[in-house]
């Protein structure tokens, strides 16, 4: 019942959440200076043309007017023409969506079993010289963000020990059999793991980039939260029945921890999320943050608000789903 | 256990020391970068293009870090880069600072209807990927140092929101508060004579934070080219240069990401470090 | 080697400060019997009982002095070697059954892991010989009971789990450390009962920890009054409730309103008599403070 409750109002508040951000994307592209129409334009438009896409874009009405038809066709999924491309918006950012989602999933999955480990390290050998050395690990990986460590990777696997794929989502002397564009997760199903190894292979690098500072967090916070939980009554209990240390870190204080942890990586997640923009412009992945880039150049304005809505709606519903999460994984929530 | 804490201190110690060390020298160079540069920045000498650095076989004396394709010398153009990304530190780290503070300051203290109006702006600011919306505003605003200045404040401002009206919900619970007010003080002096010095600590260390993310958000938009115009030299223009030539003359590359690097550990550290010796609580 | 377990001259200190907290501890506790032991806290009780079952905190340690269990040096093994033997043959009853069972754990799981992990039984063996011991401690529907998380349960009923979990694998020794002390009043009564019960008919050692003198009148055989880290009488109850032999002991003895009443506790235990024993017992050191660093 209460799971009910929340689960209501939590949506409703997503929702208010996503009219705010059709209306701050509407401001941006429309209201703030800058004439959008000149920016869409090609050198050497006559008045005529611009005229006509004033028309075209219904830019002669009211400013209110305008954010009613506008946001009416966004509730419609119907977002425009690509400028550049003469195409859907909505379908060519859907066509970008898989690539960027699959390099966030393995990116987290990353994160986590580094987080993880690190802090489980860190737990079993405190006070000592291993866990100083987790700290300063974790110290420099939540200073640098995730385009320094792209960059560093680059150098190190890419020139200095050349061994992982510097750019693109998969090598193009590859045929694919692919019907959707989850290429990870198909070639899984059609048990192709020629192609999974080189898509791994490209997504190593971004995906750890974008690993790395997340992991950080997550083995800082993991580490801090073992810690006092290894030295709690149940642990010592453990401790007097026989168990080692580590049984007491892996099955006692591991699954108290874990909880707290993961609503603090929910949004640190949506961070990540964002950071794919950068990250998939530095090592030429094809998903939709590189098409974002390719856009804001092209100066393709229908797209651009396209994709900043579709990471708004991703970005939102992660934090819905992490909340949910944590209600439905906690014990004492689902039981009340 | 005793002696774990001490060395923890030394640490942490040592950490504030080293990053005021660099952070120094960061100052240095961009103030005196048109003194001290060997080279004029800007100038090209297409015969002396992708020298390498002056350790390497086939180095110009002079040439310290070597030369980028176009003839220019790396540690001239990193010394002057360091301009750049000091001016956008300042400015923008202390911009969003002020904003985000003051309205986490507003939301935490006076709760109601500003509060709720302030923490709803910032989920839904939370809904956007801040490079992305930084791009956008770019692209929107058109290049040039005050659109990128603008774009870091427009963007980063909820993470001194979050932080210090979380800060401040938690001081206006302390007894020295309800003393304030009982002894009849305004509402505005308790907030900044009572509560802002005892948020000032957080305030400090995530301002040193968000100098090091404005620096890279700079880097990030130089890399794409929407920063400065392109005749700056820039950390990150630099950066977007050398990773086209990455095989050919790596050090274009390595220089300024090692500064960029330094740098925005160093801000990080610097400001953990910081409220590490002067917080009250943790001292 | 008649005792099950053997302290000689057991003395530990607090690392890095050096404060002593166990000063040359001699204690032996024959198979079946019961022994108290008394003190207030800081006195070094729990730590004894800790030290037994392997759990130091990491920041004291062990200067000198055996521990015996069942005839084995505990210093003498490797850690691991300790863990095991610690694990097969004594077990703990907790003081705080709101804080001693894990809160993400079902209950059967925390009944059932020792004897399973640790004692090599099958799962089907381990469930069986749960329901057993939870049958015996009262508990009501004992299969829905271990499905069941503890925040579900009351903390009468938690204890009473502790007490089956620490029954469950037939240790030859148990430490119960202040398990009524966190127990409402009405509560108490019935798990000393319970406790008591369950000691005798399974002929289990037990070492009772607590600063309850009228727990001990009803509990205990012997029992060793402890005072800065120094056991300063060890006797029989009788004779202990009859004439105490040291200062100190008297004392505590008085300040106890009225020592066959389980819920009373103890009175400060006035300043001429812990000043005098203090000086007394920290002739060798003068690091010592009463109530001063880690908790009884």
């Amino acid at each position: 019942m209460m799971l009910l409750r929340q689960t209501v109002s939590r949506l409703i508040t997503t929702l208010i959440t996503l009219f705010g951000v059709a209306v701050i994307v509407f401001v941006v592209i429309r209201v703030v200076p800058g004439n959008p129409i000149a920016m869409m334009l090609p050198p050497g438009a006559t008045e005529a043309d611009i005229e006509r896409l004033k028309t075209l874009y219904g830019l002669d009405k009211s400013i209110f007017e305008q954010f009613v038809i506008w946001f009416g066709n966004v509730l419609h999924g119907d977002f425009g023409t690509s400028i550049s491309t003469r195409q859907p918006v909505l379908s060519l950012v859907l066509d970008r969506l898989p690539a960027t989602l699959e390099l966030s999933i393995i990116a987290l999955v990353m994160a986590v079993a580094i987080g993880v480990t690190l802090a489980i390290l860190g737990t079993r050998f405190r006070g000592r010289k291993t866990e100083a050395g987790i700290d300063v690990a974790n110290g420099v990986g939540l200073s640098v963000p995730d385009f320094l460590w792209g960059l560093a990777l680059i150098l190190l696997f890419g020139v200095l020990w050349p061994v992982f794929q510097i750019s693109g989502r998969v090598s193009p002397r590859l045929e694919l059999p692919f019907t959707s564009q989850f290429y990870l997760f198909e070639s899984v199903l059609r048990l192709r793991f020629d192609i999974l190894a080189d898509l791994l292979s490209h997504m190593f690098m971004p995906a750890l980039a974008l690993a790395l500072p997340l992991a950080a967090i997550i083995s800082q916070l993991l580490k801090q939260s073992l810690k006092e939980t290894v030295n709690l009554d149940y642990s010592v209990l453990a401790r007097t029945k026989g168990y080692s240390e580590t049984k007491v870190i892996l099955s006692e204080a591991l699954p108290n921890s874990i909880l707290p942890t993961l609503t603090l990586v929910g949004v640190q997640f949506t961070f990540l999320i964002g950071g794919t923009v950068i990250i998939e412009r530095l090592l030429s992945y094809e998903g939709l943050g590189n098409m974002a880039i390719d856009a804001v150049i092209n100066r393709d304005l229908p797209l651009i608000q396209g994709i900043v809505i579709l990471f708004a709606i991703l970005f939102t519903f992660v934090n819905l789903a992490v909340d949910m999460t944590y209600a439905f994984l906690n014990p004492k929530l689902r039981h009340a | 256990m005793l002696d774990g804490r001490g060395s923890i201190r030394r640490r942490a110690g040592a950490r504030l020391w080293l990053s005021a060390l660099w952070l120094a020298l960061f100052v240095l160079a961009a103030l005196l970068a048109p003194w001290i540069s060997p080279h004029d920045p800007l100038a090209q000498d297409l015969m002396l293009g992708r020298l390498p650095p002056a350790w390497m076989a086939g180095a110009e004396p002079g040439y310290w870090l070597g030369t980028d394709s176009l003839g220019r010398d790396v540690l001239s153009r990193i010394i002057h880069g360091a301009r750049i990304a000091l001016i956008v530190a300042l400015i923008a780290g202390t911009a969003t600072c002020l904003l985000g503070s003051t309205l986490g300051l507003v939301a935490g203290f006076y709760r109601g209807w500003a509060d709720r109006l302030i923490s709803r702006l910032v989920d839904i600011w939370m809904a956007f990927p801040p490079v992305l919306f930084a791009i956008l505003l770019i692209a929107v605003l058109g290049t040039g140092l005050t659109s990128v200045i603008l774009a870091i404040v427009i963007i980063d401002w909820t993470r001194f929101c979050r932080v210090v009206r979380a800060e401040t919900l938690n001081q206006s619970k302390m007894d020295y508060v309800h003393s304030a007010k009982v002894a009849g003080f305004t509402r505005l002096r308790t907030l900044v004579a009572e509560i802002l010095p005892n948020v000032l600590p957080t305030i400090i260390a995530l301002l040193t934070l968000e100098m090091g993310i404005a620096v890279i958000v700079e880097a990030i938009l130089s890399f794409v080219n929407l920063s400065i115009s392109t005749d700056q030299p820039t950390w990150g223009g630099m950066i977007a240069e050398g990773r086209t030539s990455i095989h050919q003359a790596w050090w274009v590359l390595v220089f300024p990401l090692i500064a960029l690097f330094f740098t925005v550990l160093a801000f990080a550290q610097f400001g953990d470090g910081l409220r590490e010796r002067f917080d009250p609580v943790l001292r | 080697m008649s005792s099950f377990l053997e302290i000689r001259g057991l003395s530990a200190r607090l690392a890095g400060t050096g404060q002593r907290l166990l000063r040359s501890v001699d204690i032996s506790l024959p198979a079946g019997s019961v022994r108290g032991l008394v003190g207030e806290s800081g006195a070094g009780k729990s730590m004894i009982g800790k030290a037994v079952l392997g759990v130091l905190p990491k920041a004291v340690e062990i200067i000198e002095g055996e521990i015996l269990l069942d005839g084995q040096d505990l210093q003498k093994v490797s850690p691991g070697e300790r863990r095991r033997l610690i694990g097969a043959k004594a077990a703990l009853i907790p003081q705080d059954p709101l804080t001693a069972l894990n809160p993400s754990r079902r209950i059967g799981p925390q009944i059932t892991d020792r004897l399973v992990d640790i004692l090599g039984w099958t799962k089907a063996r381990a469930a069986a010989r749960a329901l057993e011991v939870l049958a015996e401690v009262s508990i009501p529907e004992p299969e829905r009971i271990m499905r069941l998380y503890p925040h579900e349960l009351s903390g009468g009923m938690r204890q009473r789990i502790l007490i089956a979990s620490a029954f469950a694998a037939e240790p030859k020794l148990i430490v119960a450390d202040e398990p009524t002390t966190a127990l409402d009043v009405t509560v108490q009564k019935q798990i000393l009962k319970l406790i008591s019960e369950l000691q005798a008919r399974h002929g289990t050692a037990l070492l009772f920890v607590t600063h309850d003198l009228g727990v001990v009148s009803k509990v205990c055989d012997t029992l060793s009054v402890l005072y800065a880290g120094k056991v300063v009488e060890d006797t029989t109850v009788e004779r202990f409730f009859a004439a105490p032999q040291h200062a100190y002991s008297s004392a505590l003895l008085a300040a106890t309103p009225r020592h066959t009443d389980p819920s009373s506790s103890l009175k400060p235990v006035p300043r001429e008599v812990t000043d005098a024993v203090a000086a007394e017992v920290a002739v060798d050191d003068t690091t010592w403070r009463p109530n001063g660093g880690v908790r009884g």
